[in-house]
C-alpha cells in the first residue's frame, strides 16, 4: 500500500508520518523554515500565503502547546483558523471521525491539523478524503496515539541542524518513555533518514517497545553508559499515569535511574545539547539546573517549532 | 428429485479416493458412486467436466451474527455465502447478543437454520454463562438443543480453577470443550502483533508470549483432568512447535487455523488498513511459514474459515477501535486451494482439512461420497480466477483483507441434502 501522504507526483500533499519521507522533501521542509524564523522577529509578523485559506485544528485529545503553535503559524501564514475541541463535541454525541470531516469538508475547509489518541487517525481521514476526490483538502497530523508527531520531529531535526550544522557525524541518545512515545518513533525515523550515523534509545526494559532495534537504533539500558559520546540527548516527558505501577515502581526511582542531572549531562560530549518536547516534569526526567542550563534548547525548539510548522502548512498546501 | 453428477473428478477424503467418474444423487443421498444405479432416470444432468465433485465443507467457525447482531448479518445472508462457498455444515461460536447460554437460543438458531436449509448449523454453546467466565452453563440442556460443543468464543477465561473446573465437569458427559490459547492478561488493549509492525505504527501489542502461556496452562489442564480439547485459531510458530509436542506425549488434543492466518502476516497491516485488523492478530511472517507448515504435516488438524461479517461502520475507524474480524465463508476454499498448491499438499489431503477433520472435531457423521452417504457436495474448478470485490461476495460484511485478491477456486454447484442450493449463474 502506497503511503496515502505523497501524491502522484511524489509531492507532500499530507504530512502524517516522517518514515519514508524522503530526504529531500525533509530537507526542503527545514530550507523552508529558516527565514520563517527570522519573520517572528519583525514587526509585521505576517506572509500572506495562506490568505483565504480554512485551517481547521481538529484535536480529539487535549493539547495546549501544540495547537497554539499551529495556531500561531497558521495565523503567521494569513489562514484562518478555527479550533475544535472534539473531545468535548461531536464523538461524544456518536459522530464518527469520518462524518465529522465530511461535516468540516462541506464547511469547505483546506487544512486539518489531526490530533487523536488513536495510532493511525490521520491516515484514516487522508485516506478517506483521497479515496474520495477531495485531493485539495491536506492533513498534518499533529500526534496520533504511540504512532508519530511528524512536526515535532521536523523541529527537532531543525533544532539539531541549528546547533550541529550538520547530521553527519552525530550520535544522538533519546531518553525515557519509548514505549509510548509518537515523538521518539517520529524522531528516530527523521534521524535515520538524514543519515545520523548513531541513535541510542535509553530506557527500562518496561519502557521500549519490542524490537525497536529494527528502527535502526541501539539500545542501551544504562543511561550512564548510554549518554557517553552523545552530541544531542533529547529527554522524554513521563506521563502522571506511568510513574507508578508495573512499568515503574517510582518517580524517584525512575529519576534515580533516567532523570538527567548535571553529572550525567557531564558523561556528554562538552558541547552536547540538551532538548525536550515538553511540557517538562521537572525532579522526575530532568533536573531543574539541567532544563535551565547553558546545554539547553528547550526553549528555541519551540520557537523554531512555529516555523517548521509554517514550512508544513505551505508545502502542502501548494501541492 | 435425481441427479447424475457427470465426468467430473471425485474425491472423496475419507476413503482417500481421488479419481475420474460421475456421481449419482437420489432421496437425498448419493445413489451411487461412480456406478449408475439400476433403472436410474436423472431428472436433471450436471456437467462436472473440469470439475472436483467433493463432500461439502465443513467450517469450525462462522459467526452467523444471530441472535442480536442482525444489523451486521443475518442467517438468511451468511447461509447464502455458506452456499456459495461450498460449505454445507458449519459451527457457529456462542458470541452472539445473548450469548448461546440459553437451550432457547439454541433452538430457535437452529429452526431459523433448518427453515432456510442450504447448510447445517451446529452451534457451539457458551461454556460459561453470559461468556462470563464464573458459572457454567446447563451444558446437558444445550446439548439436547443442539449445541456440539462448548467455548467462550473470543471471551478470555482467566480463572484457572474456573478451566480446571470446566473441563471436569464437560469431561464427564462427553462435552467437547473448545478454547482459543490466549493469556487475557498478556492481551490486554493489543490489537495487533507484538513485533516490528506494531512497534512502528505505534498499535499495542499481543505478545506470542499470550498464546504460549495459555497453551501452557491448558495442556497442565488437559495433564491433570486427562479431558480433551480443542484449540481454536492457533497464530504463532512457537504455538504450533508446542501443540506438535502436546501430540507427540500424547495428549488429546486437536487444532485449527484459520485461512487468514495461513496466507497474511502483520506486514499486510500495511498504514493501518482496519480490515487486517482481526483476533488473534496477524503475526510475523515466520509465524505464518509455520502454521502453514503445521497445517501441512497435520499438527494443525483443520482450517477454518473464521467468518465474522463486520459492517463497514465497523471497519471505517481508526485500527485500535475497529472492530476485528473479516468475512470468509467464500474465501475457505480458495485459500486453502493456494496453500495446498504452494505447500504441495495432495487435493484431497487439503480437502480433508475442510471436511473430514473439522467432521471428527465437530463429532459429526464424517462426510464421504460413499453411496447411502447425504448428498451434501461441493463441485468446484479448482483453476477458475476470481477477484474479491465486495459485490462478488454473498455475505453480508464486505470486509476482508483478501479485497482485490485474484484467487483460484469457484464453486460451480452446492448441494445440500441432495437439493441444489448454490448453482453459479
Amino acid at each position: 500500500m502506497r503511503n496515502p501522504q505523497l501524491n502522484r507526483n511524489g509531492e507532500l500533499t499530507h504530512l502524517l508520518t516522517l518514515e519514508g519521507l524522503p530526504r529531500e522533501i525533509v530537507t526542503q521542509i527545514l530550507d523552508t523554515a529558516e527565514p520563517f524564523v527570522s519573520i517572528a522577529e519583525r514587526d509585521v509578523k505576517k506572509v500572506p500565503l495562506l490568505r483565504g485559506k480554512a485551517m481547521f485544528n481538529l484535536f480529539f485529545e487535549n493539547s495546549t502547546r501544540t495547537r497554539t503553535t499551529f495556531e500561531i503559524a497558521a495565523k503567521r501564514l494569513s489562514a484562518d483558523v478555527i479550533n475544535l475541541n472534539i473531545g468535548v463535541s461531536s464523538t461524544s454525541k456518536g459522530e464518527t471521525l469520518l462524518d465529522t470531516v465530511d461535516n468540516l469538508c462541506a464547511m469547505n475547509a483546506d487544512l486539518f491539523v489531526v490530533r487523536h489518541s488513536q495510532s493511525g487517525a490521520p491516515h484514516l481521514i487522508a485516506s478517506h478524503l483521497n479515496a474520495t476526490g477531495r485531493t485539495h483538502v491536506h492533513v498534518v497530523n499533529a500526534g496520533d496515539g504511540r504512532h508519530a508527531h511528524p512536526t515535532q520531529g521536523l523541529l527537532d531535526l531543525y533544532t539539531i541542524r541549528h546547533y550541529k550544522k550538520a547530521f553527519g557525524e552525530l550520535t544522538v541518545a533519546i531518553v525515557g518513555d519509548i514505549l509510548h512515545s509518537r515523538v521518539a518513533r517520529s524522531l528516530i525515523h527523521g534521524l535515520t533518514t538524514m543519515q545520523v550515523p548513531r541513535v541510542r534509545v535509553i530506557g527500562p526494559r518496561t519502557l521500549l517497545p519490542t524490537a525497536v532495534e529494527a528502527l535502526g537504533v541501539e539500545v542501551v539500558n544504562d543511561m550512564r553508559e548510554g549518554l557517553r559520546g552523545c552530541d544531542v540527548i533529547v529527554m522524554l516527558r513521563l506521563q502522571s499515569e506511568r510513574m507508578k505501577g508495573a512499568l515503574l515502581p517510582s518517580a524517584g526511582e525512575y529519576f534515580k535511574h533516567y532523570g538527567l542531572t548535571a553529572e550525567k549531562l557531564a558523561l556528554a560530549k562538552p558541547d552536547a545539547i540538551v532538548m525536550h518536547p515538553g511540557p517538562m516534569n521537572r525532579g522526575v526526567e530532568i533536573d531543574s539546573p539541567v532544563a535551565d542550563g547553558s546545554r539547553s534548547v528547550i526553549l528555541p525548539q519551540v520557537t523554531f517549532g512555529i516555523a517548521v510548522r509554517m514550512a508544513v502548512l505551505s508545502i502542502v498546501s501548494a501541492s | 428429485m435425481k441427479l447424475e453428477i457427470r465426468h467430473g473428478r471425485l474425491i472423496d477424503p475419507a476413503r482417500g479416493i481421488d479419481r475420474a467418474g460421475s456421481l449419482f444423487v437420489g432421496d437425498g443421498v448419493v445413489a451411487g458412486f461412480d456406478e449408475r444405479p439400476r433403472h436410474f432416470e436423472p431428472d436433471r444432468v450436471i456437467d462436472a467436466t473440469g470439475c472436483v465433485v467433493a463432500p461439502g465443507l465443513v467450517d469450525l467457525a462462522a459467526r452467523l451474527r444471530e441472535p442480536g447482531l442482525e444489523y451486521k448479518a443475518t442467517l438468511e445472508s451468511e447461509l447464502a455465502a455458506a452456499a456459495a462457498g461450498g460449505v454445507t455444515s458449519l459451527a457457529c461460536p456462542p458470541d452472539t447478543d445473548p450469548p448461546l447460554d440459553e437451550p432457547g437460543l439454541v433452538q430457535m438458531l437452529k429452526h431459523r437454520a433448518r427453515q432456510i436449509g442450504v447448510a447445517h448449523v451446529y452451534p457451539v454453546g457458551a461454556l460459561t454463562v453470559g461468556l462470563a467466565g464464573t458459572t457454567l452453563t446447563e451444558m446437558g440442556e444445550l446439548v439436547a438443543a443442539g449445541c456440539v460443543a462448548f467455548s467462550q468464543a473470543d471471551v478470555p477465561l482467566s480463572d484457572t480453577l474456573m478451566l480446571m473446573r470446566a473441563l471436569q465437569y464437560a469431561g464427564t458427559f462427553g462435552h467437547r470443550v473448545w478454547l482459543r490459547p490466549q493469556d487475557p492478561f498478556l492481551a490486554q488493549g493489543g490489537v495487533a502483533h507484538d513485533g516490528e509492525v506494531a512497534t512502528r505504527l505505534g498499535l499495542p501489542g499481543i505478545p506470542v508470549a499470550a498464546e504460549t502461556i495459555a497453551l501452557s496452562q491448558i495442556f497442565g489442564v488437559v495433564r491433570a483432568t486427562g479431558v480433551g480439547i480443542h484449540l481454536c485459531r492457533l497464530s504463532s510458530a512457537a504455538g504450533v512447535a508446542m501443540v506438535r509436542a502436546a501430540k507427540a506425549e500424547g495428549l488429546p488434543v486437536t487444532c485449527d487455523v484459520d485461512v487468514h492466518h495461513l496466507h497474511l502476516s502483520d506486514i499486510d497491516i500495511g498504514w493501518f488498513d482496519a480490515k487486517a485488523n482481526l483476533m488473534p492478530p496477524l503475526r510475523s511472517t515466520r509465524d505464518r511459514d509455520a502454521l502453514r507448515s503445521g497445517a501441512a504435516d497435520g499438527t494443525i488438524d483443520a482450517i477454518c474459515s473464521d467468518h465474522a461479517p463486520v459492517d463497514d461502520d465497523g471497519k471505517q475507524l481508526p485500527f485500535g477501535e475497529a472492530e476485528p474480524g473479516a468475512s470468509a465463508l467464500e474465501l475457505l476454499l480458495p485459500l486453502t486451494l493456494s496453500w495446498a498448491k504452494a505447500m504441495h499438499v495432495p487435493l484431497a489431503d487439503a480437502l480433508a482439512r475442510v471436511t473430514t477433520k473439522p467432521a471428527a472435531i465437530l463429532g459429526i457423521e464424517t462426510p464421504s461420497l460413499a453411496t447411502g452417504m447425504p448428498a451434501d457436495l461441493c463441485i468446484f474448478d479448482s483453476d477458475a480466477a476470481w477477484v474479491v470485490r465486495p459485490e462478488a461476495l454473498r455475505s453480508q460484511g464486505k470486509n476482508t483483507p483478501f479485497l482485490g485478491l485474484e484467487t483460484l477456486g469457484r464453486v460451480r454447484f452446492t448441494l445440500a441434502g441432495g437439493s441444489v442450493v448454490h448453482e453459479e449463474g
